[in-house]
Formats: C-alpha cells, structure tokens, sequence
C-alpha cells in the first residue's frame, strides 16, 4: 500500500500537492523536534550530571516542550526603544527559514527528498552562511552591546569555521563525484566499509575528514563547546539578549533545526545516509518496507549524531575566543587542506 | 611540524578520556533525592531542635522537670513546668515549652541535662508562616504521640476503639496546633519513602 502511496506520489500526484505535503511534513518534523530535543537536551544533561532531568510535567516531563510553547507564546514581544524595529523582528525568521528551506533537499530515504536537486549541497551551504548573518543583524539591531558583542563572535567565528567546513565538503564532492545528495548516499550502497567515512582507499585520512565536519557544524550552529555567541556567563544571552516570547523562542527553535540539519548532512555525507549497516540482508530496495528500514536507518544515524552533540555539549567546557580561532586557522584549516591534497592525489595516481 | 602533530594527538586524547568519562556517568543510576516527594534520612547525630526521651518501659517522658536545661538555655527558650502525680516518687513533666523562634540550637540544654531526658530531633522540614507553629510543647507533642501509637496498636489488636476516647480520657487536648504543620505533613511520607540513594547521606 505505501508502494502504492509512493508511486503516486512520484507519479500521478500534480508537483504542488506533492511539494506542499512534504513541506508540511518537514514543518511538523522541524517543530517536533525543536520542541523535543530540548528535552532531549534537558534530560541528556541531567543524565550527565546524574539528575533525572525534567520529571513533573508529563511522565518523565515529556510534556515539558509543550508547557515551554504555550509559556514563550503568551508572552509580550518586547521591542527595543531606539532598536531597529524591521531588522529586529525580521532576524527570527532569517535564521529559521534556511534551516527549513535547506531541509528540502535532504533525502530521508530512498526517493524521499522534497527536492532532488542536481546542487543540493551547494544550496544547503548557500542558506548556511544566512543564518550567521541571522545573528549579527539580530545582534546588531537591538541595540545592546552583548547583543553587539556576539554579533562580532559570531560573524568571526563563522567565518573561521566556514572555511574548513567548506574544504572538507570539497573533498567529499571530489570523492563522490556529484553535489546530489541523493546521489551521494547511493554511491554508498553496501555495508557500512561502503560509508564515505570509510572510503579509506580514495583517502586513509577520511575519518579525521568527518571528525572536521562534525566539530565545524558545532561551530556554525554555535554550540557548546563553540557557544561564544550565546555565552551566559559573559553576556547575557548573546545575541538574543532583548528577545522575549516567540521572538526568543523562534530563534531557539531555528538553533534545534540547523544541529538537525547538521546532523543530517554529516549522515548523508559521511555515513551512508539511508543506507543499512549490514548491507542488503533483508530483501530488495524495491519493497516498501525496505524503504522505511532506510528512514529507520536514517534516523538511527541522525540521532546518534544529534545525541553526540548533547554529549560533548555536557563534557567539555567553553573555549576562549582565541583558543576557538586558534583550532580553526592553526588546526583544523590545515589538516583539511592536507585532506583535500592527499584524496586528490589519491584519486589522480590510483582512482583514475 | 613533530611539534604541533603531537599536540593535536594529545588534545585528541584528552578529548576522548572526557567523552569516555561522562558516558560512564551517563548509564550511571541518579542521586537525586526528590525533596517535597521524599527525603533523606538525617544522620545520627544531626543536631536538630531538641526532643524529649521517652522512657522505654512507661512509654512516658523520662523528664522529672528538674529545669536544669532552663537554667542552661542561654536564650531563654525553654520553660518547663511539673508537678508530682499521686502515688509518684519523682515529679514528672506537665509542661515543656520550647520557643524554638529564640533557639540558636547552641546544645547547652541537652549538655546540662543529667538522665539524658531531652535529644536532638531529626526534625528538619520545619519552614512555616506561622511564627505560632515555632512555640512548641514537647510535652504535648510527645503523650499525643504515644496515644497515636497506642490507639493505633489497639486498632490492630482489638478493633473495637472508642474513637478518639483516650485522647479525651487522660484530660490531653489534641494539640496538633503546637507542632509545625510541615514536620507535620512530612512525617508519614518520610516513612513511606525510602530515600533510595544512600552515598548522597553519607557524603
């Protein structure tokens, strides 16, 4: 039956319905999980910590995000005096909108792509150097100076981190051969020594490549340990400093959806995306339920990935601003220029 | 070049020791004490406000109203009266008054007490907005105890109590009012509760 849903879909469906229901469904899956891995956090945290985490509200506080949602939605959105008004009220939305726009081209298994873009990893790069600028204008505009303090670190830091990021991603277009995200995770088929981490005979450095990624989209998402746009202790909330309601809670969400996005593209790039780890054991891809082994599969992975984050986000302490630059011109630009150099001589003397 | 290569591998290092740590904590039992819902046993000698002993035999207060602990208080917190009931050697404790809103919980009382009449409490969930629920008749507070425990054992036993009958038999008024209602509230869910994690006591 879902065989038959899928044909339709992909077959006699007109395009608009099509895209209208997947952007429905990556609204609600992008509000879900912004309102629940807060308390994925929450709960990570206490774990870490060993606190139970949020127990009152709900069993195990699973209602929590919900009590969170009604709370930030009562509440007044308080405007600056002598703000920029337009620029503070536009910089919410700036910062969500290319975390969802960017989720369209994500493919959540076989066939489940919103947008089978042709430069689907170009375009999620293109919208991921908007929601730094998200930041500085939200910074910028209202008018306080951590808020203006943060907007600084965040535009060097970004622009740090983006480079890095940027040539690994060039490594792996090298590897692969084509900027398709789906393309990219069909290259992977096979068991899990088919994974581009694990692509150790086009570059034996590959897992340091992905380790690269992964700490620059901590960076780029301003997480802990790289949290300097937000950094409590020293101001305030950072950026988001006079935001109040669902002002606040906009940007917060957007935080969620970009480590989701994040945690998305490592998978699909680096970890075979919908791909099983043990090959194709159960049957054909042709069958529905092989498609829906591979969302679970997809899942499996992201989540480890988004559970990573918590995890290093409750280990290790925040860095100082120079030292966070420091990783990135001194260390991590470096290893993924040797990346870059070495996959493509690799490629030329051996791959040919 | 030898140098930084060695550097990057021992901050690796140290990054995957603190990832391997807090992952062991991560799958480690909690040690949260769910305070209003439960909480932790007092150790032995927490030093509490004071109680009286009861005597094991009579079940009454070994107290015989000697006020040397009057005397010791140096905040003038406690008032004890007596008298001698018929057919007694010693005088026995009518009254005990402790105004606990004076108390600096210094132990000079339960120190200059000779037969060991009056302990430290393990009492602490004492919070109140009444300033009245601090003047507190230990006395009272204990004899209504031992009428609990006596008419709940006969309950058990006979099943057949005059309801409420011994309370007003010996001439004792509840005097429910005189006890903080926290300490109140608290102390038979402390009973059912078994505040499972005992290192965070011992710690």
């Amino acid at each position: 039956m879902i065989q038959a849903i899928q044909n339709s879909l992909s077959a006699w469906w007109p395009e608009p319905l099509r895209l209208v229901l997947f952007l429905v469904g990556i609204l609600a899956f992008v509000g879900l999980n912004a309102a629940y891995l807060v308390w994925v956090e929450r709960k990570g945290a206490g774990r870490f910590q060993r606190r139970p985490g949020p127990t009152e509200v709900g069993y195990a506080g699973l209602l929590q995000p919900i009590a969170d949602a009604a709370k930030l939605m009562s509440k007044q959105l308080i405007v600056p005096a002598g703000s920029d008004t337009t620029l503070f009220r536009i910089a919410p939305l700036l910062m969500m909108s290319p975390a969802l726009m960017s989720l369209a081209v994500i493919p959540w298994g076989r066939n489940l792509a919103a947008c089978n873009l042709n430069v689907g990893l170009l375009l999620i790069f293109a919208f991921g150097s908007i929601n730094v600028m998200a930041i500085m204008l939200g910074g910028w505009s209202s008018r306080n100076k951590y808020a203006i303090i943060s907007a600084a670190r965040v535009v060097s830091q970004n622009v740090a981190y983006e480079i890095p990021m940027l040539l690994v991603v060039i490594t792996m277009i090298m590897v692969t051969g084509t900027m398709n995200l789906t393309e990219i995770v069909t290259q992977q088929a096979g068991a899990f020594w088919h994974w581009n981490i694990f692509r150790l005979w086009i570059n034996p450095l590959m897992p340091v490549t992905f380790l690269i990624f992964f700490t620059c989209m901590l960076a780029e998402t301003n997480r802990a340990p790289f949290d300097m746009a937000e950094a409590e202790s020293e101001l305030v909330a950072g950026a988001y400093t006079e935001y109040s309601g669902m002002g606040f809670g906009v940007f917060f969400m957007a935080e969620y959806a970009n480590i989701l996005l994040g945690c998305a593209l490592a998978t699909v790039l680096f970890l075979g995306g919908w791909q099983s780890p043990i090959g194709h054991l159960l049957g054909n891809w042709q069958s529905t339920i092989d498609i829906l082994l591979g969302v679970f599969w997809f899942f499996v992975k992201m989540y480890f990935l988004v559970f990573s984050v918590v995890w290093i986000r409750w280990t290790f302490p925040r860095t100082q601003f120079y030292g966070l630059l420091n990783l990135s011109w001194k260390i991590l630009i470096p290893v993924s220029l040797v990346t870059l150099i070495l996959s493509s001589a690799m490629m030329k003397l051996f791959h040919t | 070049m030898k140098n930084s290569l060695k550097e990057i591998a021992t901050g690796f290092n140290s990054l995957i020791t603190g990832m391997r740590i807090t992952i062991g904590q991560f799958f480690k039992p909690t040690v949260t004490v769910q305070y209003p819902h439960e909480s932790l046993k007092m150790p032995e000698r927490f030093r509490g406000h004071i109680e009286l002993v009861r005597d094991p035999e009579t079940g009454k207060a070994l107290c015989f109203a000697c006020k040397l602990c009057e005397r010791a208080c140096p905040s003038d917190c406690i008032t004890v009266e007596g008298a001698k009931l018929d057919g007694a050697k010693k005088k026995s404790v009518t009254q005990y008054v402790l105004d606990f809103t004076k108390c600096s919980l210094c132990g000079s009382c339960v120190e200059a007490c000779r037969d060991g009449a009056i302990r430290y409490s393990h009492e602490y969930n004492l919070a109140s907005t009444n300033k009245e629920d601090y003047i507190m008749d230990l006395f009272k507070r204990l004899e209504n105890e031992r009428l609990e425990t006596e008419r709940v054992s006969g309950v058990v036993a006979q099943a057949s109590p005059p309801a409420g009958s011994p309370g007003v038999s010996l001439g004792v008024p509840p005097a429910a009012e005189t006890i903080p209602k926290p300490a109140q509230a608290e102390a038979p869910k402390a009973d059912q509760s078994k505040p499972e994690p005992v290192k965070a006591e011992v710690k």
